[in-house]
């Protein structure tokens, strides 16, 4: 079985994030730059499905030069190679030319199974693994924590707001994962300096048939008019429990009509 | 006046929040116009009592057998039909993926997790952990948005909205991801978490699952839902989908109360809208009090217990 798993390299979300006044795009120069959590997850499922059933893991990215470093760092978990999709026409790109593309790099590596995130860090959109699935006319397992594979049918439980629910699919198809879905591993040290000599290979927009003005800032769907930092809130009253606390405590609520 | 198609979710036989947010948004724009999929008749009038003018109902067994595609098939033909000035979808995980999937098909961009929509189409994001407001437009197509649960509250505007039946022609591909079966898993009595207007949160100062009853005593006396943080989630003290943050639940109530949490920048992403925040935490170094409106600095296992008992006391 030869599973892609798409992997986003953000900015990590423990660090203060903002977006560029130039172009109001993220700014990643400042950034502390980290694979994309749940993707860890994505990759951890595909490796044991291949531990299971075969085959080769590929990870693939689309985003800037420095978007090599996540693929390395992905990697050195153990899948056996990456695809990278680097081209300076695809800055600013909206959700919908994002999935053009890495649909577009899909079809070229025709897998058996396309693991992602459920959702990425920075824009937590949730969107595109959806969106990747209706451009290949691919089913798609979405919000999924549970993933069993038999042969070409595949079985998941979806996290819904109310419980969960049991999907069922053929491949080729997409599934998504959140963190409830295993736990990933570390990479070992031979992992890490075999990670070093693993094929990446790069493609640009024109490998893939795709005009630069579709995508990028230029073809984007969406656009960023103005952003602002949201003033922070200020700390209000604050009291040392010497016996009160609660009582205090209730005398807020009930100040501000809670009780 | 064009019509503003709002994509209704049901939950427990009920319209949500979410969908009467959306409706009252929708209103500024034009004609509200409902869309329901696979879902009982009786929401109709709910719909109408939120300013719905028209419902479209499509309702063939088959559409609650799959997951998203369908709904994406009627949204998708309700709007070459129709030609909505806009359309607006609840901000659920379910209510994303068929936006989505249907700016795919329409060719349209998509705007996700919207708190206000201007009638010129410009819509506001609160992205990046609550710290950074987006004001941002669809350039290609009409404004297709998800709204975020908690951005407006739902006024009523009642009338009597036409009932328009539907009927599509599910295509092979909408239904290579079938549902088998939904299970709902028991949440009580309480309130919704992302439509609560009180949370009360627990983190890893609660300790164990045993204690997080504490958490909901206090939840239950100011009829509110439970939260939980992620340290608290990945200890197994609380169910993982009560998880408040980044990778949890967005929740913006008028009241959330984070008892025992530190207040890291993953949770604070999931609550920093709120109205007022409170918090208990013995560390009076916290990053959770730079938010809170209220804060005792205190052993939440003595705090909570007294102000549950001074509660309980006032009611009477
Ligand atoms: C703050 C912010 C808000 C934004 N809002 C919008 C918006 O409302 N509408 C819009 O059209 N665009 C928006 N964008 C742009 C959008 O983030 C990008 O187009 C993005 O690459 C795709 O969306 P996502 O990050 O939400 O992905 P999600 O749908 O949340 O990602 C799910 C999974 O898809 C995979 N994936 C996503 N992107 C890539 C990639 N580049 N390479 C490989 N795998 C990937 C990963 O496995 C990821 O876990 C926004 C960007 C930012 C920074
Ligand atoms: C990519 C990513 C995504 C994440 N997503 C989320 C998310 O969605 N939600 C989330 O919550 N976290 C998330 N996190 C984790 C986050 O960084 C923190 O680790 C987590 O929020 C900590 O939870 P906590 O505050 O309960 O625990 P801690 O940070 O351990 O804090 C416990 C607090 O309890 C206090 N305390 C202890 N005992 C008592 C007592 N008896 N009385 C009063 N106070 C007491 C302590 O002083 C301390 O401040 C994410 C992290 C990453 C890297």
């Amino acid at each position: 079985m030869n599973i892609v798993v798409l992997v986003k390299q953000v900015p990590d979300s423990s660090a203060e994030r903002s977006l560029r006044s130039d172009d109001n795009t993220v700014d990643r120069e400042s950034a502390n730059n980290v694979i994309n959590e749940m993707d860890e997850y994505a990759i951890e499922e595909a490796l044991k499905l291949q531990e299971a059933h075969g085959g080769e893991v590929t990870l693939l990215s689309m985003g800037p030069e420095r978007a090599t470093e996540a693929i390395r760092k992905g990697l050195q978990m153990g899948p056996d190679k990456g695809v990278h999709i680097v081209d300076d026409a695809l800055a600013g790109s909206c959700a919908l030319a994002t999935s053009k593309v890495l649909a577009a790099a899909l079809r070229t590596l025709s897998p058996d199974l396309i693991l992602c995130g459920a959702e990425a860090t920075d824009a937590r959109g949730q969107v595109v693994p959806q969106m990747v699935a209706e451009r290949l006319g691919a089913p798609a397992l979405t919000g999924t924590r549970k993933l069993t594979v038999d042969g070409t049918s595949l079985t998941a439980e979806r996290q819904t707001e109310e419980g969960y629910e049991v999907l069922t699919a053929s491949t080729p198809a997409v599934v998504s994962v959140w963190d409830t879905i295993n736990e990933p591993r570390f990479p070992s040290f031979k992992g890490i300096m075999a990670a070093k000599k693993k094929p990446i290979q790069t493609l640009t927009l024109a490998d893939l048939g795709i005009a630069a003005d579709e995508v990028g800032a230029t073809g984007a769907s969406t656009a960023v008019v103005e952003h602002s930092k949201r003033p922070p809130r200020a700390a209000g009253t604050r009291v040392e429990d010497s016996g009160e606390g609660g009582l205090a405590l209730v005398e807020f609520l009930s100040s501000e009509k809670f009780v | 006046m064009a019509e503003v198609l709002v994509l209704v979710k049901v939950a427990d036989g009920k319209v949500n929040k979410a969908t009467l947010e959306a409706l009252t948004i929708a209103r500024s724009l034009g004609e509200p116009a409902a869309v329901v999929v696979g879902a009982p008749a009786d929401v109709v009038e709910t719909l109408g009592e939120y300013g719905a003018t028209k419902v479209y109902a499509a309702d063939a067994e088959e559409l609650r057998d799959y997951l998203v595609a369908p709904k994406v098939t009627v949204l998708e033909q309700l709007v070459r039909e129709a030609s909505p000035a806009a359309v607006l979808i609840p901000s659920t995980q379910e209510g994303k993926e068929i936006a989505g999937r249907l700016a795919v098909r329409l060719d349209n961009g998509v705007l996700i997790d919207v708190n206000e929509l201007a009638v010129d189409g410009t819509a506001t994001q609160v992205v990046f952990a609550g710290g950074t407001i987006v004001k941002s437009r669809v350039t290609r197509g009409i404004p297709l948005v998800t709204v975020r649960p908690s951005s407006v509250t739902p006024t009523p505007a009642p009338t009597t909205p036409a009932v328009v039946p539907v009927s599509v022609t599910l295509s092979d591909a909408d239904k290579a991801a079938r549902v088998v079966e939904r299970v709902v898993e028991a949440k009580g009595a309480r309130p919704e978490l992302t439509e609560a207007s009180i949370v009360v949160s627990g983190g890893r100062g609660v300790g164990s699952a045993d204690n997080f009853k504490l958490v909901e005593e206090l939840a239950d006396l100011l009829g509110g839902a439970v939260g939980a943080s992620r340290a608290a989630t990945d200890s197994g003290f609380y169910p993982h989908q009560f998880q408040v943050g980044q990778t949890g639940k967005t929740v913006s109530p008028q009241l959330y109360v984070a008892l025992g949490i530190s207040g890291a920048i993953q949770h604070r992403a999931g609550m920093q809208t709120s109205k007022t925040i409170v918090a208990v935490n013995k560390d009076a170094e916290a990053p959770i009090f730079e938010l809170a409106d209220f804060g005792v600095v205190g052993d939440l296992f003595a705090v909570v217990p007294q102000a549950a008992e001074e509660i309980r006391k006032r009611k009477g």
